[in-house]
């Protein structure tokens, strides 16, 4: 029986080095989670990085995993991301196909409505990017799907918490 | 001072307090083998490389201090993984260092190159694979601070050829601290949660104390006699545990689970209260997880925060290390008037008793022109041996009855495959054990199969002089599968056989350079175990044939809840 997925943002706090994402990654597969995306980079301080996790997890504990993921000696904390309280996007490039005047026009057309950007030209296809929720970056997939993506690559979410709104009593 | 990588490596071990090492040569790891000779470090050199791992881990459960591992790459690491994964289930704290070959070769599939640290990543707390010789006193030191604080496991450090060749050399430095900004284990438990586990604990009609291995990785068991004493409240002592709380108490129950008696196991099944102490609700304890302890609410005491709500919910969870918080247990319990809080219990202490006296632990009377009965010859090893006598087992029925049968009143005297439940592992473990307490007598309660998986490194044993004692309770089966074969597969009994009279015990005994015993009729038994125990300059063997038939009572059937326990024949209503 198929469940429907329950996804979880996990942001990971790690020393950077070499092997760390293996480490992360097999605790995963061996308590058969499966990664929906996975985003990772060196942060300010170049000693460690911040992996920014989507995963779902609908037959165990969230708590759970984030237990087993912080036993791993690299892993300096976690913190679950909730999508009502923090700030995500995602970066997706996409080469369409536009093997006519009128396509390229129509593609131009939805990169300005959806504020994506066009980075290369070529003689028939169009090179586009477009920053923003996982769902725009599905929209404009969707949209410029009927000319023909030739290649697409998104980075998977990343995600920061909301700032406050409100200064904090007694601040 | 400049040193080479491979002196560093025994340096660094030195520095450590290592004395014993376990191990095997071969090519990538072999300069460091070099220095050893001029090292105060005592090598035992095995037949298997999983037998050092083994040896390293009994070595560890008897003296408390980290068991080290020396091996080379490839078949070698790959030999050892079945033994860190075992450490890893039972919290053992292990060192493991093995070759690695070169680093310019490493993934080129050179000559016994394996991905050791990639293949250990699953059966290690930690694991290091070195990249520059300067590293070597640093890694080191941290593989000891991981592999022996917070939840003790073992640590692997993947050392390559060049780094340890005479030419590879640096300053020497004597590392001071740790950079392991991720690794900050919890020890001191959280107070408030102590003072309101303490208020149940005062409240509970029918509270059971659950003490896990935990007990023993924190060297709490004198805090726990204590709580129990002043609470009086009956204590279970699981397979990890068996010695953690002296089984001569009146207030101790034995062991639950699978195989544990009646008392133990429906004390748990009907308790009201809890207070889980360094155990982990293995299922082999568990039973059926949602028919377990359906009234109980859980106080669940651990090291590993992980753990904490992991199988069943904790009411009160408190991460930290169990000595600590069952000493400030035992001081919230005393604010709150000490044995004069606790409720009545009356009529729990009845239950209990009666249970006791019902289903005590009981198996059939000799019969004439059969075999032994194990468990008369566990009897019998328990009585003629000394009371602080070490104990190791390997897997499958005769562990069961050896956790059983045996009289555990000291810590740290009961050695066995808990978690992983490795076959083999008795041998080896035993002779480790013996090397870390050289006057103590050991004992390997072992099975005819488990025996012959590890049995060479008795030659190991005669070589080196280690006097462990190995009891074979052979009945020329896989008894426990065949148990559940008999069971639970109408008797069909495939591929568990394994022919009577192959092999001659006695002579491999003696072809190992042990002394040989065998022994088939009752009279025999403890005669020859005091033979046994009179020797102390080589090891013994003794081939006990005994019952196939024999099973281990009581049984909780896999997948049942433990209230379906089946007691001895014997025992069972008759309607």
């Amino acid at each position: 029986m198929t469940h429907a997925p329950e996804f979880h943002t996990i942001v990971v706090r790690v020393e950077n080095k070499a092997g760390v994402l293996a480490r992360i990654a097999g605790l995963f597969s061996r308590r058969g989670f499966n990664i929906e995306s996975l985003a990772v980079a060196p942060t300010d301080d170049d000693r460690f990085s911040r992996i920014t996790i989507v995963v779902d997890v609908t037959s165990t504990s969230i708590d759970q995993v984030v237990k087993q993921l912080d036993k791993l000696v690299n892993v300096l904390s976690i913190r679950e991301l909730d999508s009502e309280t923090s700030v995500e996007r995602e970066l997706m490039m996409a080469t369409v196909s536009a093997p006519t005047a009128e396509a390229r026009r129509e593609i131009l057309d939805l990169v300005q409505i959806l504020d994506a950007q066009v980075l290369n030209v070529g003689f028939d296809q169009l090179m586009v990017s477009l920053a923003g929720s996982q769902r725009r970056l599905d929209d404009f997939e969707a949209l410029v799907s009927r000319y023909g993506i030739i290649e697409i690559q998104r980075t998977g979410k990343i995600a920061l918490s909301e700032l406050a709104k409100v200064e904090p009593a007694g601040a | 001072m400049q040193i080479n990588g491979a002196q560093a490596v025994l340096k660094a071990l030195e520095h450590e307090g290592v004395e014993t090492v376990f191990g095997m040569p071969g090519g990538a790891i072999l300069p460091v083998y070099d220095p050893l000779i001029e090292s105060s470090i005592r090598h035992i050199l095995v037949r298997h490389e999983q037998g050092a791992g083994h040896m390293a881990s009994g070595y560890a459960h008897a003296t408390g201090k980290p068991g080290v591992v020396i091996v080379t790459s490839g078949p070698a690491a790959t030999n050892m993984v079945t033994a860190l994964l075992d450490a890893m289930m039972d919290s053992i704290p292990m060192v493991c260092i093995t070759g690695q070959v070169a680093l310019p070769a490493i993934g080129t599939d050179a000559f016994q190159e394996a991905d050791t640290t990639g293949i250990t990543m699953a059966a290690t707390k930690h694991n290091y694979l070195v990249t520059k010789v300067e590293d070597i006193p640093q890694v080191i030191h941290d593989a000891f601070h991981l592999a022996t604080t917070g939840r003790p496991g073992p640590v692997l450090v993947d050392i390559p050829k060049d780094l340890v060749l005479p030419d590879a050399v640096f300053e020497w430095y004597e590392p001071t601290g740790h950079d392991l900004p991720g690794y900050n284990p919890i020890t001191e438990g959280d107070p408030v949660a102590i003072a309101e586990a303490a208020k149940l604990i005062c409240e509970a009609e029918r509270p059971v104390i659950y003490s896990g291995g935990g007990i023993l990785r924190s060297r709490a068991a004198a805090e726990l006699l204590a709580l129990a004493e002043m609470t009086q409240i009956p204590v279970v002592t699981t397979l990890m545990n068996r010695g953690g709380f002296p089984d001569d108490h009146e207030l101790n129950l034995g062991m639950p689970g699978m195989h544990g008696n009646y008392t133990a196991v429906m004390a748990m099944q009907q308790a009201d209260l809890l207070i889980t102490l360094g155990a982990r609700f293995d299922d082999r304890v568990t039973g059926a997880r949602d028919q377990f302890a359906p009234d109980a609410k859980v106080i669940h005491v651990d090291i590993d925060p992980a753990e904490l709500g992991k199988v069943r919910f904790a009411h009160i969870p408190i991460a930290g290390d169990a000595k600590a918080i069952i000493g400030e247990m035992i001081k919230e319990v005393a604010k709150l008037g000490g044995t004069d809080a606790q409720p009545g219990r009356e009529a729990w202490r009845q239950t209990l008793s009666g249970w006791q006296e019902k289903y005590p632990l009981v198996y059939g009377e000799h019969e004439a022109g059969k075999l032994l009965k194990p468990q008369f010859v566990i009897e019998k090893l328990r009585d003629a041996s000394p009371d602080d006598t070490i104990v190791c087992s390997g897997v499958g029925q005769h562990q069961m009855w050896a956790a059983q049968y045996w009289t555990f009143n000291h810590p740290y005297t009961w050695i066995n495959s808990g978690g992983l439940g490795t076959m083999g592992y008795s041998v080896p473990a035993a002779i480790g054990a013996q090397v870390g307490q050289p006057d103590r007598t050991v004992w390997a309660v072992d099975g005819d199969g488990c025996f012959q998986m590890t049995s060479q490194e008795l030659i190991t044993a005669a070589v080196e002089g280690i006097p462990v004692k190995i009891a074979i309770l052979n009945n020329s089966w896989l008894g426990m599968v065949r148990q559940w074969q008999e069971l639970f597969y109408d008797e069909r009994y495939s591929e568990t056989s394994f022919g009577s009279e192959i092999p001659n015990y006695k002579m491999w005994a003696e072809a190992m350079g042990c002394v040989g015993f065998r022994v088939d009729s009752p009279e025999e038994v403890e005669p020859t175990i005091k033979k046994a125990n009179a020797i102390t300059d080589r090891p013994v063997v003794i081939d006990f044939r005994t019952q196939a038939e024999e099973k281990v009572y009581p049984m909780v059937p896999a997948g049942a809840s433990n209230s379906e326990l089946l007691v001895d024949p014997s025992q069972r209503d008759e309607s």
